[in-house]
């Protein structure tokens, strides 16, 4: 049997209201003069492999397509390599699209399971906020045990090549007034970063 | 000269043969560096995914601590660092919303920042501030017949780039022919090494940093500098695997602090370069000029 | 005419317009007018639908009768456009137009407000003050200025040429400058012409000819305005003429010297065919050029540059004795009445975006090239080659290169795709490449434009929607081995593409002259922030200028294709040809004077004044303004220490009145 989809759009897949919030994002305005030439796509090295090109990012947020951007593979391959934002004829600051959009994604939940992209974020974070710096062969033996353990396994000439050559660190980095810095995170919002891994 | 110096979690890690590279470099060329007192991560590009506003805040207390400790300018060395404290500089001078929450965060924590310190790489340090000719007179071991595949990457070029072009940057070429290298030309100096995504989405990743050497080498070039600890990690430590799925593509990757240590006459060891897994090809080393 | 009412007393009317909506909508025109009805001296106060209408204008005429108004105030729109009008109707009713003043509630008011109530004060206000200045003008006579029958041309493309032969053709005197050694512009180097496909060289040549056959015409090459004074219908310019080393008189084209010169072979790039072709210090810049006279270039010419040559050109010459190695920068002046610009443009550098490889990829070039490339008289002889020679098999176009992008122009050069989609349909003919066209939109309005995009689709040219984010030389697979690899995303298939080819042409766009800034100085006239020539009135004056006299014509306004600039350079050609057969001007009276008694003749008014209309009376100690100098623009009466400069319908008591009406 043939499978087939129905890809119309109703208005009632559009959330109102959600272009205004991206494009409110300090450095997002631009958005509104897109002219949809796909020099971002052109140019992103990522854009081969995402569902929806980055201009089709843009185009889908203009027309308030929030669950359909949300929920898309493609601002988790972002690279943030700003090679976009620095094309875009119309000087739209792509990657902090981007950037905005991760970040509903994760408020809101909306990920692809078990996608590792959106654990390491978080993963960071929360080491960022516990320690204040980053022991990289931590995070990603966290993030291996959290997304896909078997990767583990599939690394471990990785991890020997590490061990051998002395870039595997184990004892944890951490800065000295930790206090401070959570107090500052603290009063920058009371976002709380805690890792709550969605559906 | 007198430099605050961030290291940033990298080169305490896995790129800790940059560290290695630059502290004696900068030291035989008179440069003095001193380290941000309780520094912390910037944030990287994945706490940016997370929480715009409290990324900006990690990378805020960087350079409020740098400007009470005399103000010298910030030396960053990774990418990602200069990506971001750069980032935040602008945001905190461009955007009112983002300004208002950071001054009231480094309020909590008796710290301020009114915007003076100035973010910036060695590569613009070594190029401006100390000179080619300076360093052409340190040379003792010219890096002749090296060919060398000059690869900048993304986030010191991209978008906040103040001392180079974005789309074709040349300093990093000039200070090589310094050193005696041969440049080899490399259209792909500033496209994406595929970042994190070499662990998290390999197929996509690997694939980047495979295209990268693959070129690198098809132009001819024995060895590829770099200036991010991430890139040298992903061109360097992923071998095996690029091997595995697209056939051999040989080449070390070694950071430009590294070759500018060998044309100074330092040892291998002494620059880290015992931690690369793919090793520079031994080349004939000439004798110390008198 | 009537000045003030029998006692001396003063009788206003006023009358506040709806202009259908565009005023009432946003004002309550019966309120203002009921307002203004009781404020003093207001004999009539009234609101109406259209008062620039016949009957609107009727209603002025006759209250004038009726009420023996002997002051005039309307309420409408911009004075721009109707403040001729209301006066013309208060001359017509025997009133002189100077007793008028107007209030423009439209522009400054309903167009810019929302809040109705808000809208309706602040047009009180302004009619007040209206009220209150009108009190004190004075009868006023306009000044006439007779106009010069003679008409200067800057620029021989192909709008300059078409102004000057209609002006000529009218039996008015003509000198066109034309700063490089022939003219025809542009359009001279171009192969066919969209969308029509005639051939370019067979349209020009034949008026190219003309310039230089007619008798009211005197064309100057090789030459530059450099100096302009004066006003409008009296304008004195000074003409700089480059040495060419060449008696234009006495050269009759033949070539013999271009043959005879000592660097046997052509060895400096030619500017005609943009480089891709070569010529002799001493050259003609292309077969058809006009004047058919050689010119040397000082830069290469041996003789001089360094005055040892053994001059092989002269012997050739012979007896005609054309070439004067003496000849001198020469500066001419000349009298005209009226001022056609028409400089064209220039072409955006392709090496600005080194992204698309001009200039490191040897293939890759610009559309203006490819038009020297598939010219028969081109450096190929008509046959497309890459530069190793050989056939291209597939070629890219890359539309919009430097336009429409915010990094560089921010503007469409409104002929990228038409004449891409030309070179791509002439590559179609000569060859059997694969051609393709890489566009973000195709704009084809102009009249059978969108046919030929229709023709194009049909002739099999390839077209994907995306603007081209790189072209490169890295090959990813055996097929892009040695070709020029261009990265896209197709936006209509939904994909990114690498996409092959041997040749590239870059659609780059057209930009401001290098020296648009001098030009516009030396002329006085505005520019819009992109840097092209400001035109008075986007709808309604195309092609004058905001100085009397001065027209533009052409790409100098602004990017067009070649219908558009001839419809220009005949619009600027008539509004010259209409002063001029008029005569004279009449100037709004608005000027300073100078209360001779007052002044101290301290002088410090003379170097202020952007016009240069206030000479000093050395037998009288004075300060004098020439009233058809004076533009009104006040700086001298603000700057006078003595108080002695007045001006006309800016009186200090007009002034202050008005300043009260508003505040009242
Ligand atoms: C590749 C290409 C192909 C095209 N194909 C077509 C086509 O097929 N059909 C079509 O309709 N249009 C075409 N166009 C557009 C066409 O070129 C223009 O519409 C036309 O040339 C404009 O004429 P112009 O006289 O305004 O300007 P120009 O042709 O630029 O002429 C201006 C003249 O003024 C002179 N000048 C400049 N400054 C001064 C100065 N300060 N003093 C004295 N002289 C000065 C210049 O030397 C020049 O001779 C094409 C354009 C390009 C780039
Ligand atoms: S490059 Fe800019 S204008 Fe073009 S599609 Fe992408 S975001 Fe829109
Ligand atoms: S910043 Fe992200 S979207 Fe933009 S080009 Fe790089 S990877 Fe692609």
């Amino acid at each position: 049997m043939m499978q087939i989809k129905r890809t119309i759009k109703y208005e009632a897949d559009r959330v109102r209201g959600f272009s205004d919030e991206i494009m409110s994002v300090s450095g997002c305005e631009q958005l509104k003069s897109c002219i949809q030439c796909g020099t971002c796509s052109g140019t992103c090295p990522l854009s081969i492999y995402m569902d929806f090109s980055p201009r089709q990012v843009m185009a889908l947020v203009r027309a308030d397509f929030k669950n359909e951007v949300l929920s898309s593979k493609t601002v988790w391959l972002c690279a943030s390599c700003y090679a976009c934002t620095v094309e875009c004829p119309r000087q739209i600051r792509i990657t902090d699209i981007m950037y905005a959009l991760k970040q509903r994604a994760i408020k809101e939940g909306i990920y692809p399971k078990r996608f590792p992209i959106p654990i390491l974020a978080k993963e960071f974070s929360e080491m960022v906020r516990r320690k204040g710096r980053i022991t990289e062969t931590l995070l990603v033996m966290r993030l291996f045990l959290k997304a896909n353990w078997r990767a583990v396994l599939s690394s471990w000439r990785l991890g020997l090549g590490l061990i051998r050559t002395g870039r595997f660190v184990v004892r944890a980095e951490r800065i000295e007034r930790q206090a401070e810095l959570q107090k500052m995170l603290a009063a920058a919002g009371n976002n709380n970063v805690r890792p709550t891994e969605a559906a | 000269m007198k430099y605050s110096y961030f290291p940033g979690c990298s080169l305490k890690g896995l790129g800790r043969a940059y560290e290695e590279s630059l502290l004696p470099v900068m030291k035989h060329l008179g440069v003095e560096l001193q380290e941000l007192e309780d520094w912390n991560c910037c944030g990287a590009t994945a706490y940016m995914s997370v929480d715009e506003a409290k990324a900006g805040v990690l990378a805020a207390r960087n350079l409020a601590i740098a400007e009470q400790n005399g103000g010298h300018d910030l030396l960053t060395p990774c990418s990602a660092c200069y990506l971001v404290l750069n980032k935040t500089k602008h945001n905190i001078a461009d955007f009112p919303d983002i300004r208002d929450r950071i001054h009231c965060a480094l309020r909590s924590a008796n710290l301020t920042y009114t915007g003076s310190t100035r973010v910036r790489h060695p590569l613009d340090i070594l190029v401006h501030d100390v000179g080619l000719d300076v360093i052409k007179e340190k040379v003792v071991r010219p890096l002749k017949g090296l060919k060398v595949a000059p690869y900048y990457g993304c986030q010191v070029v991209r978008p906040y780039s103040t001392f180079d072009d974005a789309w074709n940057p040349t300093t990093m070429d000039r200070l090589l022919a310094t050193l005696g290298a041969e440049v080899v030309h490399y259209p792909l100096k500033t496209k994406c090494c595929g970042g994190s995504l070499t662990g998290t989405l390999p197929e996509a990743g690997l694939r980047m940093s495979y295209i990268l050497l693959k070129e690198a080498v098809r132009r001819g070039a024995d060895v590829i500098a770099t200036i991010c600890p991430l890139c040298q990690f992903n061109m360097d430590a992923y071998h095996d695997q690029i091997d595995r799925r697209w056939g051999p593509t040989r080449i070390a990757t070694v950071y430009f602090t590294q070759l500018m240590g060998l044309a100074f006459g330092f040892s291998e060891k002494e620059l880290g370069l015992q931690r690369n897994f793919i090793p520079m090809k031994p080349r004939p080393v000439p004798p110390v000029a008198a | 005419m009537k000045t003030n009412g029998k006692n001396g007393d003063v009788r206003i009317g006023f009358y506040v317009c709806h202009c259908g909506s565009n005023i009432a909508a946003m004002v309550d025109c019966p309120a203002v007018a009921e307002y203004v009805r009781k404020l003093a001296g207001v004999v009539v106060s009234r609101d109406y639908k259209y008062m620039c209408s016949d009957p609107g204008q009727e209603l002025i005429q006759q209250d004038i009768k009726e009420h023996q108004l002997n002051r005039v105030v309307v309420a409408s729109c911009s004075p721009l456009l109707h403040e001729h009008t209301f006066r013309n109707a208060c001359a017509a009713g025997g009133l002189n137009p100077f007793y008028f003043q107007m209030v423009n509630i439209r522009e400054h008011d309903s167009w810019v407000h929302s809040d109705r109530a808000e809208a309706t004060a602040k047009a009180k206000a302004l009619a007040h003050a209206a009220i209150r200045r009108v009190r004190f003008h004075r009868a006023l006579e306009p000044t006439r200025v007779n106009i010069h029958p003679d008409t200067l041309i800057i620029g021989g493309g192909i709008a300059g040429i078409h102004a000057a032969l209609l002006l000529a053709n009218a039996g008015k005197k003509v000198t066109l400058v034309e700063r490089e050694p022939s003219i025809g512009g542009h359009m001279a180097q171009l192969d066919k012409t969209f969308p029509t496909l005639d051939c370019s060289a067979c349209i020009l040549t034949p008026k190219m000819s003309a310039i230089r056959s007619h008798p009211n015409i005197t064309l100057w090459t090789y030459s530059e305005v450099a100096k302009v004074d004066g006003y409008v219908g009296n304008y004195t310019v000074t003409v700089k003429r480059k040495p060419r080393f060449i008696d234009e008189e006495l050269c009759v084209g033949c070539q013999e010297c271009i043959k005879a010169c000592v660097f046997k072979e052509p060895k400096f790039a030619d500017e005609f065919n943009v480089g891709l072709g070569k010529r002799k210090p001493i050259y003609i810049p292309f077969p058809q050029a006009v004047p058919q006279v050689v010119v040397i270039d000082p830069d290469r010419c041996i003789q001089v540059k360094t005055g040892k040559c053994k001059q092989t050109c002269v012997e050739a010459c012979a007896d005609r004795h054309a070439i004067d190695f003496t000849q001198q920068e020469e500066l001419l002046e000349i009298k005209v009445g009226n001022i056609i610009v028409a400089t064209g443009y220039k072409l955006f550098d392709a090496t600005r975006i080194p992204q698309y490889g001009y200039g490191r990829y040897p293939n890759v070039f610009t559309s203006l090239e490819l038009e020297r490339l598939v010219n028969s008289s081109g450096p190929t002889t008509g046959e497309i080659l890459l530069r190793n020679g050989q056939h291209p098999r597939s070629v890219g176009f890359i539309l919009c290169v430097g336009s429409r992008d915010m990094k560089t122009n921010r503007w469409c050069s409104r002929t990228c795709c038409m004449h891409s989609m030309k070179l791509a349909q002439l590559i179609r003919e000569h060859t059997d490449a694969d051609v393709t066209i890489f566009y973000m939109d195709i704009r084809a309005p102009g009249k059978g434009c969108e046919e030929f995009y229709d023709k194009s689709l049909k002739d099999g040219i390839q077209f994907v929607r995306g603007r081209v984010a790189e072209v490169t030389d890295w090959a990813l697979s055996p097929e892009e081995e040695g070709k020029l690899v261009i990265r896209v995303e197709d936006t209509l298939a939904g994909f990114v593409r690498r996409i092959p080819v041997d040749m590239i042409v870059l659609a780059t766009g057209m930009e401001p002259q290098a020296d648009a800034q001098e030009v516009r100085r030396l002329l006085n006239m505005s520019c819009s922030s992109e840097g092209w020539f400001l035109e008075r009135h986007p709808k309604l004056a195309p092609v004058a200028t905001f100085t009397d006299g001065i027209f533009i014509a052409g790409c100098c306004q602004g990017p067009k294709d070649i219908p558009d600039s001839i419809a220009q350079a005949g619009a600027a050609a008539a509004e010259a040809l209409s002063l001029i057969d008029k005569g004279y001007i009449e100037q709004e009276p608005n000027t300073a004077y100078i209360e001779e008694a007052d002044c101290s003749g301290c002088k410090s008014c003379i170097p202020l004044c952007p016009y240069t209309a206030i000479s000093f009376d050395e037998s009288k100690q004075k300060a004098v303004i020439h009233a058809a100098l004076c533009k009104g623009c006040g700086t001298c009466v603000a700057s006078c220490p003595s108080g002695s400069i007045k001006q006309n319908l800016f009186e200090d008591e007009e002034i202050f009145s008005e300043i009260e009406g508003v505040l009242t």
